[in-house]
Order: structure tokens, then C-alpha cells, then sequence
């Protein structure tokens, strides 16, 4: 009420007032004239909202696909909705996987329409080495993911012994990018999996030490194709990735042969089982080429996975590297923490 | 004095103008009200065909599947539980509200027991025809999944026994989620 019409009620009654016989009470009657300043209110019907989000106006556009759409519920910009776990785990490339296999999920956890990050530290203890990977990743709705990872492999006494030097340690920078193209991890037909291709960029620190091992370059770009889907009448997870690709050792030892072995086709499989929500274990393949003639090897982990909170992610995995420039059996811990927002 | 008098007419133009009593607003406004059935409390929808087809997937036939899920009892509480859930759920209250949760907990019960094989048959609405203009996301249907994942858990029931409802539930949020 504003103060005109105070005033204005204040005027009223005083007039009514006046017009009493004394001794009555004052008796607050309908004002008309309150119409010219105050049309009557719509009428109270119990309204059903029924349609009512149906013709909100879209939320955020991101212009990444069919499907973004309203900011549901209390509008903040970044909603935490996936499914718990349904984000992946990072791999030591940065992107949305399995920890050693992409897969086509989405880092974040995010729905259509929002926009995610997830940061990651890894640490894989061989015999011979040590491998730390950490990073970061972005993701836009379901349907765009941006990542990087930095990897560091110290190869303590065994650089010594091939003479590059006592705990010489390769880095490497992986840049990726994944569009999911079709498909739900979780919801729509059984047979459609999740599809994501993409791309990881990587950059290795240690040009003239790789091209002196024989490799070709010191940069390459692999190409992926990855399916995943959850089973749940099963509780598995599965995830197929085929990986265009000419990197020594994921790229830690540069990219092709200066002989001229170049891109090959490789392959990345995860089978996941569902203990519950938080937890699910599962093992892990992926196909390497041997550009080098190094012996370099297939890997294989069995991981456990525990979603300790909404936002953070344990994984602990026994990982099988093979031979690694000429040290055989470098089996080992993978140990693992991702938070995602 | 001529003021008293002119405060007075005034004042007796006002009290007549007040609305009369015992106006039928709905009726003046168009508002259309649904009468709740005496009997089931449930507010009545347009006309379909009923048909176990409406449930949207086949069931299950597994004796130990529906003791998993503590009997026809059991399902049919874990339905109102979550219905329950999601009506407190602010994410998705708001859809919730504007519509019949008493028919909503029988037929989604119903629906839960169909697809678990514990023996009844579907009476709802298809669910593209139930959900339709609701705007439903995928962000809202995992809301209610989580919140039916927490009514299993209430109730029980194993991990991989609630997979298996959510197997039967996943593939038809193409005919739920709207956007
Ligand atoms: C695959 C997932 C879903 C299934 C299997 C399902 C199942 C059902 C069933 C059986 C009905 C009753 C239809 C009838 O009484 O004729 C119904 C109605 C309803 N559902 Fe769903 N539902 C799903 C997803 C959702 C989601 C994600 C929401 C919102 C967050 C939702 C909100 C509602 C509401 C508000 C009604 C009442 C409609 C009315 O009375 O007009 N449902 N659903």
C-alpha cells in the first residue's frame, strides 16, 4: 500500500467516522475509489503449474546441442545433478574415464544446461618409476567436454641406468576435447550407448631426449571413439574406445618412430560392476602400439572406486604397465583423487 | 453541518457499493473445479484406454525379485515413499504440486508391481500422455531416481535388485524428459 492510498483509507474512515451517530463503531466500507489506484488482483484460483515450466523460457543457451534447457529448481549456475559416479573417473590423460581408459562421459557433474569442473591427482608407483598425473576438466550440459593433464614419470634409479640421468622425469601436457554425439549413459534404449568423440592434443617436454629414443615428434594429436553405458540390469558398466594413435608410451616417449611407424588403431575396454551407489570395481584394458621396438606393452588395472562424498572420488586400482623403455614387469598402485563440482 | 451531510451521502454511496453476497466467483471467472471421488479421494482424468501395454515395458518374472522388494507390500510402499520424497524434494516439488499425488502413488504403485512381476496390472495413463507439458529434464529424472533409490534403501532392498527396477524405468524417460 502505498501512501496515497493510506492517506486516502485515513480520509475515508475519518469521514465515515463522522457521518456516525455517536456511540457506533466505525464501520470501514468498500472504497471504489481504491479501484483507480488498485485494480482488483487477478482472481485466487489454485492456479496449477501444471504447464508452468513446460512454458518457462529456456535457461542457459550453451549452443552446444539439442538438448540444454531450463536451470531447474533453486537457479544456481552450477548444479551438481549426475548420478553419483556417473561423471568417470579421470585418467591419467585428464579426460573422463576409467582411470587408464577414456570413456564417452562427460567430466562434471553437471546436467544439460550447466557447466562442470573436476580436477584430479594421480599417482601410479611401479617398481622402477613413478608417475604423478594432476588436471583439470570443464564440462558444458552433457555434451562438451575440455580437459588437461600434466604428467610427470620420474624414472629415478632406472635413469641412471639408461643414462639419461638419476631421476630424470619425462613431462608431458594433454590437452583434450570430447563431444558426446549420441546416446545416454543411463536413460533411453538399452542398445544406444553413450557416444563421444574427441581428441587429445600432447605436447612432450622432453623433444630432443624422445627423438634420440627414435621417436618421429614431440607433439601428437590422438583421435577417439568411445561407447559407455550402464547395464542396470546387471549394475555394468561398459566402455569401448578405439584410439587413433602413433604415441610411445601414451606420449611420455614422444609420438611415432623416426623409421616411419606412425598412426595405428587401438583399443580401450572398462567393465565396471555396481557394488552400490558410491562403490563399483571393475578392470580395465588398453592396446598400445610398439612404435620404438621398446617391447612396450598392453596395460591392464582392476580398480575400485568410491564416491567418499558427492564431490569427491577415491580410487585405488592395481595396474599391470608391462615393460616401460626396457624395464619389464611394472606392476604396481594406482592411487587416485578427483573432486567434481 | 454540510460537511457531516455530504460525509454521510458519501459514506451510505460506499456501503452500497459493496459486493454482493453469495457470488459464485468461479463460475463468474470460467474456473473449472475437479470434485474428488468420495471413495478413492482421487481426482478424475480424460478419458483412456486402460491397458498393462501403458506401463511402458514388460515385467519381470522372478519370484525373488518380488521378495526382494518385500512382496506387492512392500513395492507399493516404496512407490508412496517416493512419491513422498519428491513432493519434499525442492528440486522437483514444484511439478509435483500441481497434480493428484493420491492417484499418483496407486498407479505408480501399480506400475512398480506390474514391472517387477509381483502380479497387478497397470491402470494409469501411457507415460508420454501422463507427463505430458510437464517440461520434465533429465536433471529432474535423476532426482527421482535418487529419491526412489533412497525409498529402496528404506526399504531394503539390494543393490542389485534396485538396478534391476531402474533397468525397466531408464529406457522410457524418452517418453518423460521433455527438454
Ligand atoms: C521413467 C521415469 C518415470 C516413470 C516410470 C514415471 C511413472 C509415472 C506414472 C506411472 C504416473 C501415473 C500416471 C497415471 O496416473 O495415469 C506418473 C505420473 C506423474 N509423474 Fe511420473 N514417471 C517418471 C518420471 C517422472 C519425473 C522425472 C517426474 C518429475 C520430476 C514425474 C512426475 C510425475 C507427475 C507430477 C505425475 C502426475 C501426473 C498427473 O497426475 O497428471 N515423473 N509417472
Amino acid at each position: 500500500m502505498t501512501l496515497t492510498h493510506a492517506f486516502l483509507a485515513f480520509t475515508q474512515t475519518a469521514a465515515i467516522t463522522a457521518a456516525l451517530p455517536p456511540g457506533e463503531p466505525p464501520r470501514i466500507a468498500y472504497a471504489p475509489v481504491l479501484e483507480a489506484f488498485d485494480p482488483a488482483p487477478a482472481p485466487v484460483v489454485a492456479t496449477p503449474t501444471i504447464t508452468a515450466r513446460a512454458t518457462a523460457p529456456l535457461g542457459t543457451i550453451n549452443a552446444l546441442g539439442e538438448d540444454e534447457g531450463v536451470s531447474t529448481g533453486t537457479g544456481r549456475p552450477i548444479r551438481a545433478d549426475k548420478l553419483l559416479l556417473t561423471n568417470g573417473i579421470s585418467t591419467v590423460e585428464g579426460s573422463s574415464g576409467g582411470g587408464i581408459a577414456r570413456w564417452a562421459t562427460i567430466a562434471g557433474r553437471q546436467m544439460p544446461g550447466g557447466i562442470g569442473v573436476s580436477a584430479h591427482g594421480s599417482a601410479v608407483e611401479l617398481p622402477d618409476f613413478g608417475w604423478r598425473s594432476y588436471g583439470a576438466a570443464i564440462g558444458f550440459g552433457d555434451r562438451l567436454e575440455l580437459s588437461f593433464a600434466r604428467a610427470d614419470f620420474d624414472t629415478r634409479d632406472a635413469g641412471a641406468a639408461l643414462g639419461i640421468g638419476q631421476g630424470y622425469t619425462f613431462n608431458m601436457n594433454t590437452f583434450g576435447a570430447k563431444v558426446r554425439v549420441a546416446g545416454d549413459l543411463i536413460y533411453g534404449a538399452t542398445w544406444l550407448p553413450q557416444i563421444a568423440v574427441g581428441v587429445e592434443h600432447k605436447q612432450s617436454g622432453d623433444g630432443g631426449l624422445v627423438r634420440a629414443l627414435g621417436a618421429a615428434d614431440d607433439a601428437g594429436t590422438d583421435i577417439t571413439v568411445s561407447a559407455t553405458k550402464l547395464f542396470l540390469a546387471r549394475s555394468v558398466l561398459a566402455n569401448a574406445t578405439l584410439r587413433y594413435t602413433e604415441a610411445n608410451q601414451i606420449g611420455l616417449l614422444g609420438f611415432g618412430s623416426a623409421a616411419g611407424a606412425g598412426y595405428k588403431l587401438q583399443f580401450e575396454g572398462s567393465l565396471g560392476y555396481q557394488l552400490s551407489r558410491r562403490a563399483v570395481v571393475g578392470a580395465e584394458y588398453r592396446s598400445k602400439p610398439d612404435n620404438l621396438g621398446l617391447g612396450e606393452d598392453d596395460w591392464l588395472d582392476l580398480f575400485a572406486a568410491y564416491a567418499l562424498t558427492d564431490s569427491l572420488t577415491l580410487t585405488a586400482a592395481y595396474a599391470d604397465l608391462g615393460s616401460i623403455a626396457t624395464f619389464s614387469d611394472q606392476r604396481g598402485g594406482f592411487l587416485s583423487a578427483q573432486v567434481a563440482f | 453541518m454540510l460537511l457531516t451531510t455530504a460525509a454521510a451521502a458519501a459514506a451510505l454511496m460506499l456501503l452500497q457499493q459493496a459486493p454482493a453476497e453469495g457470488v459464485d466467483w468461479d463460475a463468474e471467472f470460467g474456473v473449472e473445479t475437479k470434485e474428488r471421488d468420495p471413495v478413492t479421494g482421487e481426482l478424475p482424468v480424460d478419458p483412456y484406454e486402460q491397458s498393462n501395454a501403458n506401463a511402458g515395458a514388460t515385467p519381470y518374472d522372478s519370484a525373488r525379485l518380488v521378495r526382494d522388494f518385500g512382496g506387492r507390500d512392500g513395492i507399493v510402499r516404496i512407490a508412496a515413499r517416493t512419491v513422498e520424497l519428491s513432493e519434499a524434494d525442492p528440486r522437483i516439488a514444484a511439478i509435483f504440486a500441481a497434480h493428484d499425488m493420491v492417484r499418483l502413488k496407486r498407479t505408480l504403485g501399480e506400475q512398480f508391481c506390474y514391472l517387477i512381476g509381483a502380479g497387478c496390472d497397470y491402470s494409469g495413463r501411457d507415460m508420454r500422455t501422463a507427463h505430458a507439458e510437464m517440461g520434465v529434464t533429465k536433471a529432474d529424472m535423476n532426482a527421482l531416481v535418487e529419491n526412489l533409490q533412497a525409498a529402496m534403501c528404506e526399504a531394503d532392498v539390494p543393490f542389485a535388485a534396485q538396478n534391476r527396477l531402474l533397468a525397466k524405468l531408464a529406457p522410457m524417460s524418452g517418453q518423460v524428459v521433455e527438454r
